[in-house]
């Protein structure tokens, strides 16, 4: 269930999208950004602004790997896993990353401090191996550069 | 890699010690080994330092860096540093030398003229200039760019659109995301162009959701180009009009492909269309719809300043201009290389790229992203050419090269590459939805040693039916990385696999 307040917001969202050509990918991306993730029951609201089938949004949102349906960790950690990352050690560096956090990917830590994501392709191979947190990017990672990272970037 | 730090540092011990520095944040020269990397402006051009941490900012300003002066991490004059000079850089002419959000910078860095010639010009003698120019798509299907131009040209509808492919997912790459951060105005006056050239009006372009930096670069840059009277009603008082906005992917690999692109645009899943009708006749929202990658668009504006043959004097045989190469992997000096076309593979990664970081020797280069040809030292001579690429199965695509040493596991990269199409797979069409999860398979069952020929065989057959039966590149080229890692390493798959094979 939303709060009133979130209810608020996802309607303030859908007023500023609506008149957007091919409306939908811009709301959830608003949605995403303000929430951390897409709510289920923001579906039905949105589905309902765009004047579109519930079963419509609820695929859009299922087909995207960028849209999340549960609340991420308060720091969002992205770790590349294609094939130039894989040639400068990424196997490595996932199964310390996965072993430090004590979580696979596409999860949250059990206090919420971290969630994990896998991607293919950061856009950074010639420096891989590459990862983001927060959105920021960081090259040739290695298991010891990803502790340091994470103390200094997340205060852990 | 930390040049904002860099950035910071010296800023700060500028100030300390009362040195005057004007500091520009300028775009990648694409030399990533010497990143974070500062250029100093002097009398004599641009001197080079890097890479340089925090930490060595005071001894460069005791070496007196600002005038030029001498410190181990000198790189000497920019322009003399060998891999840069090697190059020909057209499509990145002001990458890394301007600030990539200023106009004027651009401006004078020969920025607009393209834009200012095609105003002047009849919209058929600009697509006539493009398709002379032998400019052919750098996303990767190396379609003839002016030919498609002429398509929408010739289609009458109320309403067309220039669709920029920026969903530059193929791993290995990042010469798009180069060009959005380094020099966004080059984008937006080859779309401009495009626009003008073919009656469009509205233009989007297409960033990927990991490329946040490229987006709020594009957003700023556009801002600006509105404000300047460059987009909008009435440019550049020509009375002609052009609208520009960015829109954010959302992950998946296959948006880009270009109808599944225009589907996602659309605000649905992002499903590939059946073609015909081709984009060009019925695309985005039904109308007439030029699709083009980063790199072809952003390089309509030099053709246009310069000339056809200006641009079409680089390269060889069918593939003409000059293709910019991402180096990336297992290599030395990973980075980005303009050239014409015609360089071989050995001069990209031995003579510009120094070998491997690791310091072992290369085994195999996988060229053109995911669904590219892995390719072993017995073709690193190949001329990087459209044709010649084809010849040998393989694809030059957007021009990635990862490269790889002797420790790579090639039936793991051919396994990676059947579960990459698995987890992409948009689903629509079945011998990539069900083919590259039996592809996973069957490779499993090869390594396992159960039934070895008959599986061998199984995965020729299986890369037959993907190949053939696809309904676009995603599955239908996923059996290019297969086939070759099984065709030139047998030996990964087993022994017996060699003598099957």
């Amino acid at each position: 269930m939303l709060t009133p307040a979130e209810e608020r917001s996802i309607a303030r969202i859908l007023e500023e999208k609506r008149a957007l050509p091919g409306a939908l990918l811009p709301v959830l991306h608003a949605v995403q950004d303000e929430f951390g993730y897409i709510p289920a029951a923001a579906i039905q609201l949105i589905a309902d602004g765009l004047n579109i089938s519930r079963a419509d949004a609820h695929g859009v949102v299922t087909f995207y790997h960028h849209f999340r349906r549960a609340r991420p960790g308060r720091h969002r950690i992205r770790l590349c896993r294609a094939e130039s990352c894989q040639s400068m050690g990424a196997a490595a560096l996932e199964k310390h990353v996965k072993n430090r956090l004590q979580i696979d990917f596409h999860a949250a830590t059990a206090d919420g401090r971290y969630s994990l994501e896998a991607v293919y392709c950061l856009g950074h191979c010639a420096c891989s191996p590459a990862i983001t947190i927060d959105d920021q990017p960081y090259g040739r990672v290695t298991p010891q550069r990803f502790d340091e990272l994470l103390a200094a970037e997340t205060g852990k | 890699m930390g040049a904002e730090k860099v950035a910071v540092g010296i800023e700060i011990e500028a100030r300390r010690r009362n040195v005057p520095v004007e500091l520009v944040r300028n775009g990648s020269r694409g030399m990533f080994w010497l990143e974070p990397m500062v250029e100093v402006e002097t009398g004599a051009g641009r001197v080079a330092y890097g890479p340089v941490t925090p930490g060595d900012v005071p001894a460069l300003f005791d070496a007196g860096f600002t005038t030029g002066g001498g410190h181990p991490l000198s790189l000497g004059p920019t322009g003399e540093i060998a891999f840069l000079k090697k190059q020909q850089r057209l499509t990145f002419a002001r990458a890394g030398i301007t600030d990539p959000i200023s106009l004027d910078d651009y401006i004078a860095h020969d920025g607009y003229r393209g834009l200012r010639n095609a105003l002047e010009m009849a919209g058929a003698d600009i697509v006539q200039t493009v398709t002379d120019s032998g400019l052919r798509g750098r996303g990767g299907a190396a379609f003839p760019t002016g030919i498609k131009w002429k398509t929408v040209l010739n289609a009458a509808a109320n309403r067309k659109y220039v669709v920029c492919n920026a969903d530059e997912g193929d791993s290995g790459t990042y010469a798009d995301r180069m060009i959005m951060e380094g020099d966004p105005y080059v984008l937006i006056e080859g779309m401009t162009i495009a626009g003008i050239a073919v009656g469009a009006t509205r233009g989007y372009i297409y960033v990927r959701s990991e490329y946040p930096h490229s987006i709020a670069a594009l957003n700023s840059a556009i801002a600006t180009a509105y404000e300047r009277g460059y987009l909008g009603p009435g440019l550049l008082a020509s009375g002609k009009t052009f609208d520009l906005e960015v829109r954010k992917a959302a992950g998946a690999y296959v948006c880009g492909e270009e109808t599944a692109m225009l589907e996602s645009l659309e605000g649905k899943r992002g499903m590939v269309r059946f073609k015909p009708p081709l984009p060009a006749i019925k695309g985005l929202f039904g109308e007439p719809t030029i699709i083009n990658n980063v790199l072809s668009l952003a390089t309509v504006p030099i053709i246009l300043d310069k000339g056809a043959e200006f641009y079409k004097d680089f390269g060889m045989g069918r593939s003409r201009g000059t293709l910019p190469i991402q180096l990336a992997g297992n290599v030395r000096h990973g980075g980005l290389i303009e050239t014409a076309f015609g360089i071989t593979l050995r001069e990209v990664m031995y003579d510009l790229g120094g070998g491997t970081a690791s310091g072992r020797p290369i085994r195999a280069a996988q060229v053109g992203g995911p669904l590219g040809a892995y390719l072993p030292e017995s073709q690193f001579d190949t001329p990087m050419d459209y044709e010649a690429y084809a010849a040998i199965r393989a694809v030059l695509g957007h021009g990635g090269v990862v490269v790889f040493d002797d420790t790579v596991d090639m039936a793991a990269m051919a396994r990676f590459a059947m579960e990459f199409c698995a987890v992409e797979s948009c689903g629509k069409c079945t011998p990539c939805r069900i083919g590259s999860i039996r592809g996973t398979e069957v490779i499993d069952r090869i390594l396992a040693r159960t039934e070895h020929g008959r599986n061998v065989r199984l995965l020729r057959d299986l890369c037959d039916t993907m190949l053939n039966g696809s309904l676009c590149a995603l599955g239908g080229m996923t059996p290019y990385p297969v086939l070759s890692a099984l065709d030139h390493f047998p030996e990964d798959f087993g022994a017996e696999g060699a003598k099957v094979a």
